[in-house]
């Protein structure tokens, strides 16, 4: 294809836009509307997975090894417990650092600990982060039948519950996504219905006039592009504003420890970014979706 | 130069619309085609320019065989004839000027060449001077100028026509008449189907009559030859 064929289908695209008024007008408002809704929910995954990776990262293996286990027992339990598969970081925590950290974390009530600096009745501590969060229970299982270990605590019960709600939270997000696909395909396909029937004429003549289908095709294919990207424009605009709005005056009320929300700088141009390419994505393959029908291959 | 060898043409729905015919049109050649209504004239037209395939027999348009091209090669046949139809078949959202430059669009030419030739091609049929007007804004005679102009802006060597005075009043009709032989004596081959017995006994050309499917008259200078 010549350079300036190119410029043509480009010129073209616009024109169409134009010329098919009130058609664009219905093309952009179905991306628009499939697209605030994309959007929206991607807020909503998107900061409930960072929540859940936030609570998930905090959960941790702790391993307590009976007084019974010398120096070199202890070694070699350190050595068992990092050839278990999927261990990120083991790090010994002596019974008289947990014991600082405890009066520490305590604060004016640690006080009442200060006595037992003299005969410490706490153990030596294994901390240890698995790789995935989800492991934890199951490397727990395998440190508790090693020698010398005393106990093994991870938030049992707790924990179990955490993962199920974060299991759940994700599920929902899933279905959410196949709900709001069918919602978009069924939007747009709506449109390209209308668009058809004006549209079979046109490229019926097309073919008679000499024009071969990539040569028709292209000016579709742009026009579904800009259709794309113009019906992204509110969404974006919308979810940027509420966003950037709800980071700076909603967040800040909420103090749960670990509900923490991704921060508006990053994150509205990340949205932004994946709403474009969705909206083109869409507005390319519907406009393709229409002409496919008439071009005879 | 257009060769029909025993083409017969049996529509999916077991209508026999073409039943054996063998014709042949030289360059520059004039050719009226004549029949009633149903006899196949459009099947026959549209056989020559590839909308509808044979079921049998073969068909040469200027050396190509058109049964054997693929339909994505059929807009590269088309490039080398021009056609009209009754009902005009122009873009709607295009203006006439945009109407005749898509056909050379199409062909990839300079933009000067294109814009040089579209308006010398509006100017022989005489409708320069609405250029920038949209299909909707014209008359049928004026929208069939525009179409006219389309089907001969890249030279063919065949024009084919089907009642492109159908839906034209009579002195329209003699306007545009007078544009096809214009058109014929600069050396282009026409083919015509058209029930306007005014014109085929005025304008007197090779007449071909075509009944039920078959090729019943034949004549260098004819005569429409049927009552109305
Ligand atoms: N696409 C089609 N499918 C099935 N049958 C068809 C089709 N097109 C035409 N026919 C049938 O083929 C026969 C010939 O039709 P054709 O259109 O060639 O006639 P015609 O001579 O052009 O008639 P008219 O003068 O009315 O335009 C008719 O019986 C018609 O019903
Ligand atoms: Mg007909």
């Amino acid at each position: 294809m010549k350079f300036r064929t190119l410029l043509r289908h480009f010129r073209e695209s616009f024109k169409n836009i134009g010329r098919n008024g009130w058609m664009t007008f219905a093309s952009v408002s179905a991306v628009t509307v499939t697209l605030t809704l994309v959007g929206v929910f991607l807020v909503l995954m998107m900061n409930l997975n960072h929540i859940a990776g936030n609570v998930e990262k905090d959960v941790e293996v702790r391993a307590h090894i009976d007084n019974a286990a010398n120096d070199d027992d202890i070694k070699a339990i350190g050595k068992q417990i990092t050839e278990i598969n999927g261990i990120e970081s083991v790090i010994f925590s002596p019974k008289d650092e947990e014991l600082t950290n405890l009066i520490d974390d305590l604060g004016d009530n640690g006080e009442a600990f200060k006595p037992f600096e003299q005969d410490n009745p706490l153990r030596d501590v294994y901390v240890i982060k698995t790789k995935s969060p989800q492991d934890v229970i199951k490397v727990a299982k395998k440190i508790e039948g090693m020698e010398y270990i005393q106990s093994v605590k991870y938030g049992q019960g707790y924990v179990e519950k955490l993962f199920s709600f974060v299991n759940i939270a994700r599920n929902i997000g899933i279905v959410l996504i196949v709900g709001l696909l069918f919602t978009a395909m069924f939007l747009i396909s709506n449109t390209i219905k209308i668009t058809i029937v004006a549209r079979r004429k046109e490229i019926e003549i097309m073919r008679l006039v000499g024009a071969t289908n990539t040569f028709i095709r292209w000016p579709f294919f742009l026009e579904g592009l800009w259709l794309g990207v113009l019906g992204s424009i509110i969404p974006i605009g919308l979810i940027a504003v509420l966003y950037y709005n709800l980071y700076k005056y909603a967040a800040p009320q909420i103090t749960f420890k670990f509900i923490d929300f991704l921060p508006a700088n990053p994150f509205i141009y990340q949205v932004s970014a994946i709403l474009i390419v969705i909206g083109a994505v869409i507005g390319i393959w519907g406009s393709l979706m229409s002409v496919r029908k008439f071009l005879k291959v | 130069m257009i060769e029909m060898i025993d083409v017969k043409k049996t529509y999916p729905n077991g209508v026999i619309a073409i039943n054996g015919i063998n014709v042949k049109i030289k360059p520059g050649e004039f050719v009226y085609v004549v029949g009633p209504s149903g006899a196949g004239k459009s099947t026959f037209i549209k056989m020559m320019y590839r909308e509808e395939k044979p079921t049998s027999g073969n068909i040469l348009v200027n050396g190509v065989s058109l049964p054997s091209i693929r339909n994505s090669k059929v807009p590269l046949f088309r490039r080398n004839i021009g056609m009209v139809f009754q009902d005009f078949k122009l873009l709607q959202t295009f203006t006439a000027y945009e109407n005749v430059a898509f056909a050379m669009e199409v062909i990839e030419k300079e933009p000067e060449e294109i814009k040089k030739r579209v308006m010398e091609v509006l100017d022989l049929v005489g409708i320069k001077h609405k250029a920038r007007m949209l299909p909707s804004e014209l008359s049928g005679g004026e929208q069939q100028r525009v179409a006219i102009a389309r089907s001969i802006v890249n030279d063919p060597k065949v024009v084919i026509a089907d009642e492109p005075t159908g839906n034209l009043d009579p002195e329209t009709s003699w306007e545009i008449m007078n544009i096809f032989e214009e058109i014929n004596k600069r050396g282009t081959t026409l083919v015509m189907a058209t029930h306007n017995r005014d014109i085929v006994n005025n304008i007197k050309r090779r007449v071909i009559a075509i009944e039920s499917g078959k090729i019943v008259r034949d004549e260098h200078r004819g005569d429409y030859g049927y009552e109305i």
